[in-house]
């Protein structure tokens, strides 16, 4: 054990900040905002709250294995999956899109008070040249999270990510 | 070979079963597009789609298990359930071919995701209302993906129906097949009244009224006319299925009943 109680917590959160999603590695699983709490547990262990993206995500058994590395040399983990309330991309941090952006994924616009029409997507901005002339190529692309568009200015091909 | 397992499920469990076996059922047909759709969007579109299903019925049969209490796991329920245990509904069953031994029909498999989707969102969005907390936090996270898999599938029967001569002829002839199925989709029975009594989620029979406008101004879109009610009731989710799960379950059981506990 190192520490006290709220700086192996806070030193907890620092750690997994430089866990990368295992699918879009240029952002971290706490941007992604799927660490829902992070707790010291009477018994000394550190309890992470994680919450999945889709209900077929692959990729949900690496992040509560990546996580439990990462917080290994603190002591004892335990992870423990959360359904509600259902993940929602406005929880992805603004550091987060802007690191989406950064690495060539379109992040999601706002769908609070509502989930944009799947048809009103064919107008994501493009991450490289900021135009909003793109078009949608697939509703579905590489990751369950993301689709494929084109921009028409700038030409260039980028993947979004999808509001839900 | 391992021994089947034989499940004790009340009202609770079997209107959860209902949910899980469909999505199970459904993700199986969906997957065997893996590698041979149209078009490559449309190969990444139905795995995906089938992946999310799968997820949803995993979370589902989990929550199965914990509520028949003999301890079954999600892998048991899926694998070791022989074909009358299987409660999902004969829409999610029929094969991709609309003739035997043809592949994949590409206008029945969208108009089947329609039909079955548009139903799921609807089942979904009354069922975060659910007194069973698990299964409300299941359906809050599959609400959103069903809304996406609607509006992709309503994308399809329009473009479809609304498109060729052929292509439309092709639609009407899936319409033909799957209409009498729909049906069972609204056949409320004691399970349902269980649930609607108790809270746990809608007789099914409630839906019909709402999934049928939502159908109704796509199939309009499409050009293609609504057919009348069908006369014919499936009875797949009270486990007398038709003759395409047998089969279905041969393939997606074969390796884990040979080889019991092989993992990768």
């Amino acid at each position: 054990m190192i520490g006290t109680m709220a700086s192996r917590v806070d030193e907890a959160w620092r750690r997994l900040a430089d866990v990368p999603d295992p699918e879009v590695p240029a952002i971290s699983v706490v941007d992604l905002g799927i660490v829902r709490a992070l707790a010291e547990a009477d018994d000394g262990a550190i309890e992470v709250t994680l919450t999945p993206t889709y209900s077929g995500c692959p990729a949900t058994e690496v992040i509560e294995a990546s996580v439990r590395d990462a917080l290994a040399p603190l002591g004892p983990v335990r992870t423990r999956l959360q359904r509600a309330p259902a993940w929602t991309t406005d929880w992805i941090s603004d550091d987060g899109r802007r690191k989406l952006r950064d690495y060539g994924i379109a992040p999601p616009g706002r769908c609070a008070g509502g989930a944009q029409p799947v048809r009103v997507m064919s107008r994501v901005p493009c991450p490289r040249c900021g135009s909003e002339r793109t078009e949608r190529l697939s509703a579905f692309g590489a990751t369950a999270c993301k689709s494929l568009h084109r921009c028409i200015d700038c030409r260039e091909p980028f993947e979004h990510f999808k509001a839900i | 070979m391992v021994a089947s397992i034989a499940l004790k499920p009340d009202a609770h469990t079997r209107y959860v079963l209902r949910l899980a076996d469909t999505c199970l059922v459904w993700s199986h047909r969906l997957s065997e597009w893996c590698g041979h759709a149209p078009v490559l969007e449309e190969d990444i579109a139905l795995a995906n789609q089938a992946l999310d299903l799968l997820g949803q019925a995993r979370a589902l049969l989990t929550h199965a298990g914990r509520l028949e209490g003999q301890g079954f796991d999600e892998d048991q329920l899926a694998y070791l359930r022989d074909e009358r245990d299987y409660l999902n509904v004969t829409l999610a069953e029929l094969p991709n071919a609309l003739v035997a031994g043809a592949r994949g029909d590409f206008a029945l498999t969208v108009l089947r995701n329609f039909f079955l989707s548009a139903w799921m969102l609807a089942l979904w969005r009354a069922l975060e209302r659910s007194s069973d907390a698990e299964l409300a936090a299941i359906a809050g996270k599959a609400a959103k993906e069903s809304r996406y898999h609607r509006e992709h599938a309503a994308d399809w029967v329009v473009r479809l129906g609304d498109g060729t001569d052929e292509s439309h002829r092709r639609m009407s002839a899936a319409l033909d097949r799957l209409w009498p199925c729909t049906s069972e989709l609204f056949d409320a029975d004691e399970v349902d009244a269980a649930a609607a009594a108790t809270g746990l989620g809608p007789a099914w029979d409630a839906l019909r009224e709402g999934w049928l406008a939502d159908v109704q101004a796509v199939l309009a879109e499409a050009t293609l006319p609504l057919p009348p009610a069908p006369a014919w009731r499936g009875d797949a989710k009270r486990g007398r299925h038709s003759e395409h799960l047998g089969p279905l379950l041969a393939v997606m059981q074969v390796l884990p009943r040979s080889y019991p506990g092989g993992v990768w």
